[in-house]
């Protein structure tokens, strides 16, 4: 037997010659004797297989070389966040039954990824204080687009509006989206009235990209007046505190919901949260779960809605996307659950408290300060001394992973992130480092 | 299946009764069957003007969509607005309760280019085989 | 006892209770850390929320809630899955650990570049490796799923013609068999689909093709093997009367593991090719996500690429932005996590892996095809790849259909295949076993498959009605869709 054999193979070479007699074929290859040979590959140059235990072996020597904030302070933030997950977590998302599932077709079978994301759709409309939600998204910046582009054909407007300072990547996958279906987008400043009735939408985010909150509730005003639609992009912890955009007019609100119980992972797999109007429910990209009965009474979920979805409407379909990223928004429901009412209040404070004690304890040293006023969640930014990269390859010898470098967009501009994760030795550590580096 | 005398019938499977200079417009008895439970019916506004077999509005059951189509050009006087509530009427009641439109005619003669009872009967026996 | 209370008392009705149901005031599931600097001045009540309406559950209540949840679902760990189009392969658990290692886990998108050399050597190496796989030049890691692949796919194509001064090219060409996201995706990217008919052989219909080719057509999308498990014969020449009208191939890889290791799209003719990590690669479906849909292109579109790709310098692995990228698709690079699964278990494989996983994967796929011919109807008369399509058109005289044998099937143990899908074939069931399935494994299922059939002879009611041993019935998706209740909210009581 051969050493590279692939444990995930059962077939034996008895299995492949009873098989191959069953069908009336010589050999595996008549199978292929469609393919033109031509189009045929006889190798690939792929690196050689490798056992479990070498892989283990080299994919980890790989991980180790990554510098984790867990080894390290880290005051990263601008849209991927370290909060603290509850071991429940991973527990129930490793249940195999939730992990090697795939989408709910034969509902019958699949009520525990139904019911789940029914609880999670519940969950979002709670947190966002909207009449309905879907079962996710692949991200909130991609929420975010979608949400765009359901307001242009909710309006039958053609040009999409983003405040300046929305998150720029998040601004980038919209452009990428409005691109396709040829639709104009304008960002704009709250300073200047530059929405006018040809907007389908304006989309804030709120706290903005700068840590900061945006005057959602006058801006819901003039958004209004012009007959467009208000699209609220939040921070799903912020709303453990702060008010929910339903009470500032929001028509369609998107979210990020890495922050929920789910690690970084280097950017991805994450998770958005779409919500919007009642009436807005048949516009609607992606996955919705419904509750209804059987013949007995018993109450159960379904996929629901279908109708606008690709794979009935095929080019008429409200999106092409045909996932919920399931998983990711289990974690999202696990954690809700877990933290519950007051624990997600509690974490909303705890960031609020150590970024604004980590703001305060900065601005005193010479030479820092805090550009913006107002008041601000769990992000902030900061004028340097001295150039943002140059100050964070100085952090990084002491220990630190930085802020966020956005000199491109304020001078010497750095976004700091400060959750319940930072302790304050770390900021004081940071604050000490910061200091130092300025002499 | 029921495929009443008075009414005229469309390829594309909706009826028109005529009622005055107004018809009322439904889908037929055969395509509620085909379409099954229905769960959701999209009309145009009232007010608004329709076109003869052009696109008005849209049929959904739980996995099909389908396009509603105008057998008679004119303005919409009325629609079916307890569909919104109940658009199981269109599966229990097509010929009644579950009509959609009413619609104002301005060229009656469009009538004669539909099919008459028999004719649909036949065309439905068709698509059956 | 009543058959009414013994079925109670076999399934309660887990559905009818959700968390908030299950709330108690006063009950906290984590223990959080009392704050440990000087609390801040909190801004006014009119920026606060007053009421957050979430559960509230100890510990031991959420862990027993949602482990009794995971009871409900059928999965690959469970049993045999052979859900048509969606390559329900075993998920190697070596890779669920190596990513869960902090070095992974943790990272954050956008750490400086020296601290993540070990992650973006990953995808750097992924990026080259599925190059290699699809014969094609370059690769972008970036969209979040197979559908998000295709809009990258058709929006790279968009921006290529656009630069070439084809603007005029407003038409994709899309198979009948298609699966929905293709003239989904080319929708979203702003084309006119125009539909073209497949033969009674399975085949593209070369004279439609030809009619519908014209000087307009942008791309054609094309899976292959296409969704009837049918690899298209023509498929040389339909690449050079795309490429002769100056329009250009997609592929949809959704199929791939039916020729993985043994043909390659670039060398067949595609200019752009879209693969879904979560079918052929292994990584886990997740109950519906995530995945990852990377997109392999010829030379000629790698500038188009979307932000970032992951480039080798001498000085380390750096991330690129393509000079005429089309933009991004998510907030950062991609998901990593399902691309780290992918690598694993690509380099787990090697080039005479998957080999033997294609060899594997069509070998049990007309294993399957044979065990049930004569019971279901084989539309197509020929072998299959990766999957086969049969058909309950037999079974309709007798008042039973597709969606039927599917429940029936679930009695026996088995998640059904997929039915209805391709729409061009009648009471369709679409089934693919994968090479991680056993011969006795296929045996088992053929043989449910063979009692239901003989079951449709004697007894229709039982395949009407099944399934009969779940822990809810056949619901009532009219009512779900009509009067949508997509929330839980307080009882009025």
């Amino acid at each position: 037997m051969s050493a590279t054999r692939v444990p995930y193979i059962p077939n034996t070479d008895d299995d492949r010659r009873a098989m191959l007699e069953a069908i009336g074929v010589a050999s595996e290859e008549e199978l292929f004797a469609d393919i033109p040979s031509a189009g045929r590959v006889r190798g690939l140059d792929l690196p050689p297989a490798l056992s479990e235990l070498e892989l283990v072996q080299q994919l980890g020597k790989l991980a180790d070389f990554n510098r984790t904030p867990g080894q390290m302070p880290s005051f990263l933030g601008a849209g991927a966040y370290r909060h603290f997950i509850p071991s429940v977590v991973n527990h129930v998302i490793s249940r195999s039954e939730f992990a090697t599932a795939y989408t709910p077709y034969q509902a019958e079978i699949s009520q525990g990824t139904l019911q789940a994301a029914f609880e999670f759709q519940s969950m979002v409309c709670e947190l966002t204080g909207m009449d309905v939600a879907n079962a996710g998204m692949y991200d909130g910046a991609s929420a975010l687009a979608e949400a765009c582009l359901m307001a242009t054909s909710i309006t039958g407007r053609r040009r999409i509006a983003l405040l300046s300072t929305v998150h720029p990547n998040w601004q980038e996958v919209v452009k990428t989206y409005a691109y396709g279906r040829g639709l104009a987008v304008d960002v704009i400043t709250s300073e200047e009235s530059a929405l006018t009735e040809e907007h389908a939408c304006l989309a804030v985010q709120q706290p903005n990209f700068f840590g900061y909150l945006e005057d959602v509730a006058s801006l819901g005003d003039s958004i209004h007046e012009t007959g467009a639609l208000y699209i609220a992009a939040v921070d799903p912890i912020s709303l453990g505190m702060f008010k929910p955009p339903s009470d500032y007019g929001a028509d369609i609100v998107v979210a990020e919901g890495q922050s929920l119980g789910w690690a970084p992972n280097f950017g991805g797999p994450n998770v958005g949260l779409f919500a919007c109007r009642q009436q807005f429910i048949r516009n609607m990209p992606g996955r919705i779960v419904g509750r209804t009965t059987d013949a007995q009474g018993r109450i159960g979920y379904v996929l629901t809605l279908q109708t606008r979805e690709q794979h009935i409407r095929r080019e008429n379909a409200t999106s092409n996307i045909c996932t919920s990223q399931q998983l990711v928004a289990l974690a999202a429901t696990v954690y809700l659950a877990t933290l519950g009412k007051t624990g997600v209040r509690r974490v909303a404070e705890l960031c609020y408290h150590k970024a604004n004690y980590a703001a305060a304890r900065i601005s005193e040293i010479p030479g820092y300060s805090l550009p913006l006023q107002g008041f601000f969640f769990k992000e902030f930014l900061v004028r340097c001394p001295l150039p943002p990269s140059e100050l964070n390859r100085r952090l990084l010898d002491e220990g630190i992973i930085g802020g966020l470098d956005v000199s491109d967009l304020i001078d010497n501009g750095m976004l700091f992130c400060v959750t319940e994760m930072n302790t304050r030795e770390e900021i004081d550590h940071l604050v000490a480092a910061l200091g130092s580096v300025n002499g | 299946m029921e495929y009443p005398d008075d009414l005229r019938y469309s390829r594309e499977h909706e009826w028109v009764r005529l009622d005055g200079d107004a018809g009322v417009i439904g889908i037929s008895d055969f395509a509620q069957d085909q379409l099954g439970d229905i769960v959701y019916v999209a009309l145009p506004a009232v007010g608004s003007e329709v076109k003869f077999m052009e696109k008005c509005g849209e049929i959904e059951s739980v996995k099909a969509v389908s396009d509603l189509y105008s057998p008679v050009s004119g303005e919409v006087l009325a629609r079916n607005d307890s569909l919104i509530e109940q658009p199981e009427l269109v599966n229990s009641a097509p010929y009644g309760d579950g009509w959609l439109l009413q619609v104002r005619l301005i060229d009656p003669s469009e009538l004669e280019r539909l099919l008459g009872t028999q004719e649909y009967k036949d065309l439905t026996a068709r698509a059956e085989e | 006892m009543d058959n009414e209370r013994m079925n109670d008392e076999q399934h309660t009705n887990i559905g009818a209770t959700l968390t908030f149901d299950l709330s108690r005031p006063g009950r906290v599931g984590c223990s959080l850390p009392e704050c440990d600097v000087p609390e801040a001045e909190i801004p006014p009540a009119e920026l606060l929320r007053d009421d957050l309406r979430l559960p509230e559950l100890s510990q031991p209540d959420v862990v027993r809630y949602f482990l009794a949840l995971s009871r409900l679902n059928y999965s690959v760990d469970t049993g045999f899955y052979p859900l048509g189009s969606c390559t329900m392969k075993h998920n190697p658990k070596v890779h669920e650990d190596l990513a869960r290692r902090p070095g992974f886990a943790d990272i954050h998108p956008l750490q400086p570049p020296e601290t993540v050399q070990g992650a973006l050597a990953v995808m750097h190496n992924l990026q080259r490796c599925l190059a290699e796989i699809t014969g094609m030049d370059a690769a972008t890691l970036a969209p979040a799923a197979g559908a998000q692949g295709e809009l990258t796919g058709i929006l790279i194509i968009k921006a290529y013609l656009a630069d070439a001064g084809q603007s005029h090219r407003r038409k994709i060409l899309v198979p009948d068999s298609a699966h929905g996201t293709n003239p989904a995706t080319a929708a979203m990217a702003g084309f006119e689909v125009v539909t073209v008919a497949s033969d009674k052989d399975g085949d593209t219909d070369m004279q439609a093709l030809q009619v519908a080719l014209d000087d307009d057509v942008a791309a054609m999308m094309l899976t292959l093997p296409n969704t009837l498990g049918i690899f298209d014969r023509d498929i040389l020449t339909i690449a050079e009367m795309l490429h002769a009208k100056g329009a250009l191939l997609y592929g949809d890889g959704a199929n791939l593991n039916a020729i993985v290791g043994r043909a390659r799209f670039g060398d067949l003719g595609f200019d752009v090719v879209h693969l879904n990590l979560h079918k052929t690669f292994s990584t886990p479906h997740g109950g519906g996500g995530p995945g990852a849909g990377p997109v392999c292109v010829k030379a000629p579109l790698a500038t188009y690429l979307p932000t970032p790709v992951i480039e080798q310098t001498d000085g380390g692995y750096r991330t690129l932005r393509p000079p005429h990228s089309i933009g991004k698709l998510q907030a950062f690079h991609g998901n990593f996590g399902v691309l780290l699964r992918a690598y694993a278990y690509l380099r787990s494989l090697g080039a005479d892996g998957f080999r033997e996983v294609s060899a594997n994967a069509v070998l049990n796929a007309n294993y399957v095809r044979e065990r049930l011919r004569g019971a279901y109807q084989l539309p197509y008369g020929r072998c299959a790849m990766h999957e086969v399509i049969a058909s309950a058109s037999k079974q309709r005289a007798k008042g039973v259909r597709a969606w039927d044998v599917a429940k029936r099937l679930i009695d026996y143990g088995f998640h059904p295949p997929t039915v209805y899908f391709p729409l061009i074939v009648e009471e369709a069931m679409l089934i693919e076993p994968t090479e991680t399935e056993s011969k006795e494994a296929l045996d088992a299922f053929c043989e449910a498959l063979l009692a239901i059939a003989r079951e449709v002879e004697e007894t229709p009611e039982v395949v009407k009605s099944a399934p009969h041993d779940t822990p809810v019935g056949r619901l009532d998706e009219a009512t779900a869709a009509r009067r949508p209740v997509l929330r839980w909210q307080p009882r009025n009581d």
